[in-house]
């Protein structure tokens, strides 16, 4: 047996990061006490150290490495930038509101940054395998994180969490497992290959892609398998549902697009069909379930449901076009998402859980500029111009049409308009209504700056959608 | 070009700006600053647009005043704009109309001052965009972010019933124009990737696509104009929203609609147009008759004026879609003119409201010995209402019912009853509030109007006594353009 050292360049991100967090558990541990903010500061410098890391090292190839289980290509590169991006603000976010409440330790950085860690290497999985550990990385990290604040409802969110998790895990597993009974190998790219040679049983493989795709579709918030989400965004503290529920979407989107597009999309036209099923319930369940919500978390966790079910609309059209709005769908909704538990968590405030839609009466009068802000990602996320969540809503469509589901994009937009009115009445509560409360609005400065230009962001790339978009459409074109 | 400016950019950009200086001037204590930038933005809005009348070559037939760059390469989107003979009144309206409404809201409005002359501001730009816009997606992007500034007017500042208003407002019109945006993608795919209106006029159709894509139309601008039955969200509208909404609403953003039947329906799916014109005659016709009989028994005059809205527009659809040139004219006559008068109205009830906070008939009446000059506008302009001729009403309905008699005798019976139904409405609302005993002892309290609310009323009186005695002028800048879309419309796109 002879043992080559394989390439350890493409996974330099992987392993400073896996390095970094050590460093941050470390130092916690010795300075933690005299020093509360050391962990964040580190941690800050973990991601941006992979950011310069993963931009130096950026190439439009494709390269593979520890035999072909890590591949890192273009899309790989960008999806990881905008998790670096997006995990470094939800920390600036949730600092004042996990040292108000007791969690700034290196539990709570050391616990993101390896959530982070599982996300990556999810996003450069070329392998089953190496899929199944970033997820599971990224699922245990979660978990702990959910019950880091040790109330009732956090337990219990986090213990609902890790069954229906573990299931998903079972059932993806079993989905692997059924195509490495059909095919003979977890290798992504020689699945493709096998599958495309003809010589192997159908049958079995359309059974493990049920599951697959089950499985999938727990780690999405993809109805019916979304029961967890809402229990979970509501119990958790507001820091961690703000993690939770940005930056793994874009590992999940890394996720479908390495197993079902990469891995067997030559049975597109298989995933097609299921996908759509699951898409439009997703989009049903969200956006009715999320009109009956008093609780803000829980609405935004069944709103989550429905922009996810639109967002399998881009993945239906089963081509570079569909693809690229599916990214283009994702990475915008991280951005609105990002901003609205910015805000949330802006509103919360030491003993008080801004969790209630009520929270947001009278915004207007308490702070215009925020209000504002709201208002901008409110009907962004409703897709109203001249905000980007239209453009994100336009090439989806434009990708269901152009595979020719006319009716499909019609309930769609159907469905938004429902969808409409649950955004509108945040706007109207901040609007149209008398404050309940006072309490001023005081964000440290640069939880100011980041969070004025989130909300701006939504607005500036209404204006110039093309740069997001054609950087999506590069990534896919490269990858693909 | 004016020294070489993008006029069309100007006009909608300069507004825009001016709304954005005007909401950084922040709190209420800065009120007065708030207002004099607003007015200042709403004039030089008008004055950027007066070249566009002067420059205007009416006998041109192709676009003008044309700015094109690209903007969303990834969907060959393009910022694209241009005006004709349709497009260019609607513009100036726009821009008559915004610092009529700075004006009107000076004193009335007192909270939240910078916020409520802000939006409309952003909102004239905006509207100066969607009648500019020649591509698609350009388009739709002003036609939806009009609602926002809107439905803020509606819920801030409007009455008690307020919330409920706005949000019908809103999911009203977002029904359609999402329907409309799955119209656009969809010839989007078929005209090989491109967004550009004057593209689509161009683009050959079999007949039961264009009878969807009519459908996803009809859906967006109905509910905009609003033709019956999906009228229902003006009156609460109109009723809830404050003074400056009201005039915005009915002067403006309901020609949003019409003109979408000119700019797309028609020439984009003339056969579909065609294929059910019939059925546009006669919802047109149930607007023009039914609604004006539901008018006639409003106890609250704003929403009277809003029924009142409806019928008239029913005689712009009719106009569309009896394709000859009278009713084509007639209907856009009837748009600019309606733009005027319901204005002119909607300020006259904003004037008793101001002063007795009642928008019920029944709560007037004798105003005309306390308020003798009020009472003069108000005759005036209720008299354009119901069509009398010499006033700017009469012109666009008595070319309209000529058309509808020469396709059909009774279409044009039945149009022309709005001749006797409209008096009655509001001659007899009228009445009730002018004329008569004071019954309540809080009418004669009552002042007559200020030199700022004089001001309004003469700019508008001039303007329903301009266009009533001499249309010729507007006439003649939309008839090449009108006569083009008529020759277009009649030849077959199968």
């Amino acid at each position: 047996m002879n043992f080559t050292q394989p390439d350890l360049a493409p996974a330099y991100p992987e392993i400073f990061l896996l390095v970094m967090v050590c460093v941050v558990l470390l130092a916690d541990i010795a300075w933690g006490e005299k020093k509360p903010n050391i962990a964040y500061l580190l941690a800050q410098v973990a991601l941006s150290g992979c950011a310069l890391i993963t931009f130096g090292t950026a190439a439009p190839d494709v390269v593979y490495t520890f035999s072909g289980m890590f591949v890192d290509d273009a899309m790989a590169d960008i999806l990881k930038m905008l998790v670096y991006i997006s995990v470094a603000t939800v920390l600036v976010y949730s600092r004042t509101y996990i040292s108000v409440r007791g969690m700034l330790g290196g539990e709570f950085f050391g616990l993101a940054l390896f959530a982070t860690l599982g996300m990556m290497v999810m996003i450069s999985a070329s392998h089953f395998m190496t899929l199944y550990l970033g997820l599971e990385l990224l699922s245990l990290s979660l978990y702990a994180m959910v019950a880091l604040r040790r109330s009732v409802e956090a337990t219990e969110a986090a213990i609902k969490f890790f069954v229906l998790g573990a299931l998903s895990s079972g059932f993806l597993l079993y989905g692997m497992s059924m195509v490495y009974g059909a095919t003979g190998t977890l290798d992504i790219t020689q699945v493709t290959g096998i599958i495309q040679s003809g010589a192997i049983n159908h049958a079995v493989l359309v059974v493990g892609l049920v599951f697959i795709v089950a499985g999938i579709s727990f780690k999405l918030y993809v109805a019916p398998f979304h029961m967890w989400a809402p229990d979970v965004y509501q119990g958790a503290p507001t820091a961690v549902v703000l993690f939770v529920g940005t930056a793994p979407n874009l590992a999940g989107f890394g996720f479908i697009m390495r197993l079902l597009v990469e891995g067997m999309g030559v049975m597109s036209a298989d995933w097609q069909g299921m996908l759509i099923i699951l898409a439009v319930a997703s989009m049903l369940i969200g956006n009715l379930a999320a009109i009956a919500q008093t609780n803000i978390k829980r609405m935004l966790a069944y709103s989550t449901i429905s922009h996810m079910g639109f967002m399998l609309l881009g993945i239906i059209g089963a081509d570079g076009n569909g693809y690229t709005a599916a990214m283009f769908y994702i990475l915008i909704y991280v951005l609105m998402a990002l901003g609205t538990f910015g805000i949330i968590i802006l509103l919360s405030r030491e003993g008080f859980e801004a969790e209630k839609l009520d929270d947001f009466k009278g915004l207007n009068q308490r702070s215009p500029w925020y209000a504002f802000i709201t208002l901008l990602l409110m009907f962004s996320m409703a897709g109203i111009p001249p905000t980007v969540g239209i453009y994100a809503k336009l090439s989806v469509l434009q990708a269901v049409l152009s595979a020719g589901h006319v009716w499909l994009a019609v309930v769609a937009v159907l469905f938004s308009l429902i969808g409409a009115f649950y955004y509108l009445r945040i706007v109207k509560l901040m609007y149209f209504d008398e404050p309940e409360t006072n309490a001023l609005i005081l964000p440290q400065g640069d939880v100011k700056i980041l969070l004025s230009a989130n909300g701006l962001a939504v607005l500036a790339f209404g204006f110039f959608p093309q740069v997001l978009i054609g950087l999506c459409a590069y990534a896919i074109q490269q990858s693909i | 070009m004016l020294f070489g400016l993008p006029l069309l950019s100007l006009v909608i950009w300069l507004p825009i700006v001016a709304g954005i200086g005007v909401l950084a001037t922040g709190g209420d204590r800065n009120a007065q600053m708030a207002r004099w930038i607003a007015l200042v933005g709403s004039v030089a809005g008008l004055l950027v647009a007066i070249p566009l009348l002067t420059q205007f070559d009416p006998l041109e037939n192709a676009m003008q005043f044309v700015e094109h760059s690209p903007w969303i390469e990834r969907f060959n989107i393009h910022y694209h704009l241009g005006v004709d003979g349709i497009a260019m009144p609607l513009i100036l309206l726009n821009c008559f109309i915004t610092p009529l409404v700075v004006i009107a809201g000076w004193e009335v409005i007192s909270k939240r001052v910078s916020q409520y002359m802000g939006a409309f501001l952003i909102m004239s730009g905006i509207v100066n965009g969607v009648f500019a816009a020649l591509d698609a997606i350009l388009f739709y992007v002003f036609w939806e972010a009009s609602l926002i500034p809107m439905f803020l007017i509606i819920g801030v500042w409007g009455g008690p019933n307020r919330v409920y208003a706005a949000i019908k407002f809103f999911l009203y019109t977002l029904l359609g124009s999402l329907l409309m945006l799955v119209a656009f993608i969809y010839l989007y795919q078929v005209s090989g990737g491109s967004f550009s209106i004057l593209d689509y006029h161009k683009l050959p159709l079999p007949l039961s696509p264009q009878i969807l894509i009519f459908i996803a139309f009809l859906l967006a601008f109905a509910v905009k104009v609003p033709m019956w039955p999906v009228h229902t969200w003006l009156p609460d509208a109109h009723v809830e929203a404050p003074t400056g909404g009201s005039v915005v609403l009915a002067a403006i953003l309901l020609k949003l609609g019409g003109y979408g039947f000119l700019r797309f329906s028609l020439p984009i799916v003339p056969d579909a147009s065609h294929y059910l014109s019939d059925m546009m005659i006669a919802l047109s016709l149930i607007a023009v008759v039914y609604i004006a009989v539901v008018a006639l028994v409003q106890p609250d005059m704003k929403k009277l004026i809003a029924y009142s809205s409806v019928s008239h527009m029913g005689f712009a659809t009719l106009g569309f879609f009896l394709f000859n040139a009278y009713g084509m004219e007639g209907a856009m006559v009837q748009m600019i003119s309606h733009g005027f008068i319901s204005a002119a109205m909607f300020l006259c009830v904003g004037v008793m409201y101001d002063r007795l906070h009642s928008r019920q008939i029944a709560d007037y009446g004798g105003l005309a010995a306390r308020m003798p000059v009020f009472a003069a506008f108000f005759m005036l302009f209720a008299m354009a209402n119901s069509g009398l001729p010499g006033t700017s009403g009469f012109v666009g309905e008595f070319m309209v019912i000529m058309a509808s008699v020469k396709v059909n005798f009774w279409y044009g019976f039945l149009a022309a009853t709005t001749l006797i139904t409209g008096a009655s409405y509001t001659l007899w609302m009228y009445k009730r509030v002018v004329f008569g005993a004071v019954v309540h002892p809080a009418v004669t309290e009552m002042k007559d109007i200020n030199g700022r609310e004089i001001l309004i009323m003469a700019i508008l009186a001039v303007a329903v006594l301009a266009m009533g005695l001499y249309p010729l002028p507007l006439l003649e800048i939309m008839h090449t353009t009108v006569d083009d879309l008529l020759s277009h419309v009649a030849r077959s796109k199968l």
